[in-house]
């Protein structure tokens, strides 16, 4: 599911920014090192083909609901992790532009949670381990499920931590993940299922496509365990960042996401060390120092004798909706006079 | 939302985009890093915040009204991909029940207010990201983003892939309608035809691939996607950047909707 903007805050919309823009950089970089012209195109046409596949409604056995596909391991099995990344990223621009799917903000999120984790963490570690050298049509179909499962978890899972650091929602920590991950679970059956049946498919019908990829290429001889370590030591640094943003406002807030995220509250330490590192460069970096960046004012109102609370006691409220309504009536007249204008 | 009008949706925007308007003539860097500091901005206020955030409005107005884009297109988008923010939004009203009076005993849960800000932002940064794409084009958006600095590369995928969408699209319906005029209810509407649909798809969309890169490089592709178009940041650009960072610094740092009610309301009393 694609996050949106409106539920983001800045400090986790820009981390999630930096997150995806740093690998999207450095996929560029990789696979400009090694990149025959060739993969371009390819690239091009695949996220088109990806894109075109989503439109496609299909009948889920059992159920009457139809479903279509998100794409990221099929992109990872047939370019390699690094352009198939881009690809996806490609795809979710588009998506955030046109169908205004999730949104600019939120694009950063959405490229790391559909992007990352299916390109960068499940398959070089789960799929290519299990699939193996590709000949077998049962471990590649192995393979793709639970690639795809874990890949939708993950991802799933993302959603509910970036809204929650937001703090713009009031779900609760428990509800939220037995919300999300029960029906990512379900669609990531069936786009498992679908994955894998495709994957076989080009297998018997062009096998080269897929060898041509997995063996020929260097860069699709598997990302380094550095690379892997590179992966990881990103996430811990943003989920500690955020981690810490939150923190730093609320400490009850910090225990509570510490002790379901890890079962103990072992990770104060890091979270610690990295916070005014990570504050430092959001003082340096940040163009409007003022701003707010406080992922939530938890302050809980209590009636008329909160002054923390911004323009809804009893007077300046009544203030607030009436200067609210004249500056909404005057963008509208603003808005009719140049249509009206024009249109003489 | 059925395949043909999604296609003819994603087809529209990009007509809209090549009228010949104030808003369409401006730079497109300009838009873009506008329309961002514009999202973050909105993004920015704190979660309770209501009457702050509808100045904001203009921004998305001027685009409209000025590039003569159709409201009911942008209206009907925005509400089509609501559901989610609403469905994760309304939770807010039942969890938190704080209750704040709005006038003189009229008591209401708090949760409200940060429901409807969450309405509000989401319809201010839906619609603005829409209005971007629709007064700018996406090819220009593109170019923009590689002179702000994104890898070429990048770039490249992005305007690879929006050429292609429309032409795979033809081809995706053909199929569809192929599959729609041999199944008689929900026959072969299943998974296992959907699988092999799709498997010819990529198939052919590597075959289209392979010609495209003869025609390319028959071309003279080295790798990059040159422009011819060359944009240079005129007055007008400046003084809409310029405008637009003010606004957005004023409200976002002065209450002004409430001091202007102030005013109002002590005119009258």
């Amino acid at each position: 599911m694609h996050m949106a903007d409106a539920l983001l805050s800045p400090a986790v919309g820009a981390t999630m920014w930096a997150g995806s823009v740093a690998a999207i950089g450095y996929s560029s970089k990789k696979l400009k090192e090694n990149i025959d012209n060739k993969t371009i195109p390819l690239m091009g046409v695949m996220g088109a083909f990806i894109f075109a596949a989503q439109m496609i409604n299909f009948t889920i056995p059992g159920t009457g609901s139809s479903g279509h596909i998100g794409g990221g391991m099929i992109l990872a099995v047939i370019l390699g992790p690094y352009a198939a990344f881009l690809a996806m990223a490609s795809i979710l621009t588009v998506q955030a532009l046109f169908f205004a799917d999730g949104g600019l903000l939120a694009l950063g999120c959405n490229i790391w949670n559909l992007g990352i984790y299916p390109c960068f963490l499940v398959y070089p570690l789960i799929y290519k381990p299990i699939a193996g050298d590709g000949k077998s049509t049962r471990r590649i179909s192995a393979a793709a499920m639970i690639s795809v499962i874990i890949a939708l978890q993950l991802g799933a899972f993302s959603v509910v931590m970036e809204t929650l650091l937001s703090g713009k929602s009031e779900l609760p920590f428990n509800t939220f993940v037995l919300l999300m991950q029960p029906i990512h679970l379900a669609i990531g059956l069936v786009e498992g299922i679908v994955t894998a049946g495709m994957i076989n498919y080009v297998r018997k019908a062009q096998p080269e496509i897929l060898e041509a990829n997995s063996f020929s290429r260097p860069l699709d001889a598997g990302i380094s365990i550095k690379n892997i370590l590179i992966a990881f030591v990103i996430l811990a640094v943003v989920t500690g960042g955020a981690l810490s943003w939150f923190a730093s406002t609320h400490p009850d807030g910090l225990e509570w996401s510490i002790e379901k995220v890890t079962g103990k509250g072992e990770l104060k330490e890091a979270t610690q060390g990295i916070a005014p590192f990570l504050k430092g460069i959001q003082e340096k970096t940040a163009f409007l120092p003022d701003y707010n960046f406080k992922p939530a004012d938890k302050e809980e109102p209590k009636g008329n004798e909160t002054p923390a609370w911004p323009g809804i006691e009893t007077g300046t409220s009544f203030a607030g909706i009436l200067g609210g309504s004249i500056v909404l009536m005057f963008i509208l007249l603003i808005g009719f006079g140049i249509r009206f204008f024009k249109k003489r | 939302m059925t395949f043909d009008e999604k296609y003819y949706n994603i087809g529209f925007l990009d007509q809209l985009s090549y009228k010949n308007t104030i808003v369409h003539r401006l730079d497109p860097r300009a838009k873009v890093i506008i329309t961002l500091l514009f999202l973050f901005t909105v993004i920015s206020f704190p979660k309770y915040e209501i009457v702050a955030l509808l100045p904001f409005f203009l921004y998305p107005v001027l685009l409209m009204t000025l590039g003569e884009i159709p409201f009911m297109f942008i209206f009907k988008k925005v509400v089509f991909v609501s559901p989610f923010a609403v469905f994760i939004g309304i939770f807010n009203p039942l969890l938190d029940s704080g209750q704040v009076s709005i006038f003189h005993g009229f008591m209401i849960s708090a949760g409200w207010f940060s429901f409807f800000s969450i309405l509000i932002k989401f319809t201010l940064t839906v619609s603005t990201a829409l209005l971007l794409i629709a007064t700018t084009s996406f090819p220009n958006v593109c170019h923009a983003l590689r002179q702000l600095g994104l890898p070429s590369l990048f770039v490249s995928q992005l305007l690879f892939l929006y050429r292609y969408i429309f032409v795979l699209m033809e081809e995706t319906m053909r199929i569809v309608r192929a599959r729609n005029m041999r199944s008689y209810e929900k026959r072969g509407h299943g998974i296992r035809v959907f699988v092999r649909i799709i498997g010819i798809l990529f198939l052919r969309t590597v075959e289209r691939a392979e010609r495209i890169y003869f025609a390319m490089l028959s071309r003279g592709f080295q790798g990059d996607m040159p422009t011819l178009k060359r944009f240079h940041f005129s007055r007008g650009d400046l003084g809409f950047a310029v405008f637009f960072i003010v606004f957005l610094f004023i409200f976002r740092f002065y209450p002004a909707t409430e001091i202007l009610g102030r005013f109002v309301q002590g005119v009258f009393s």
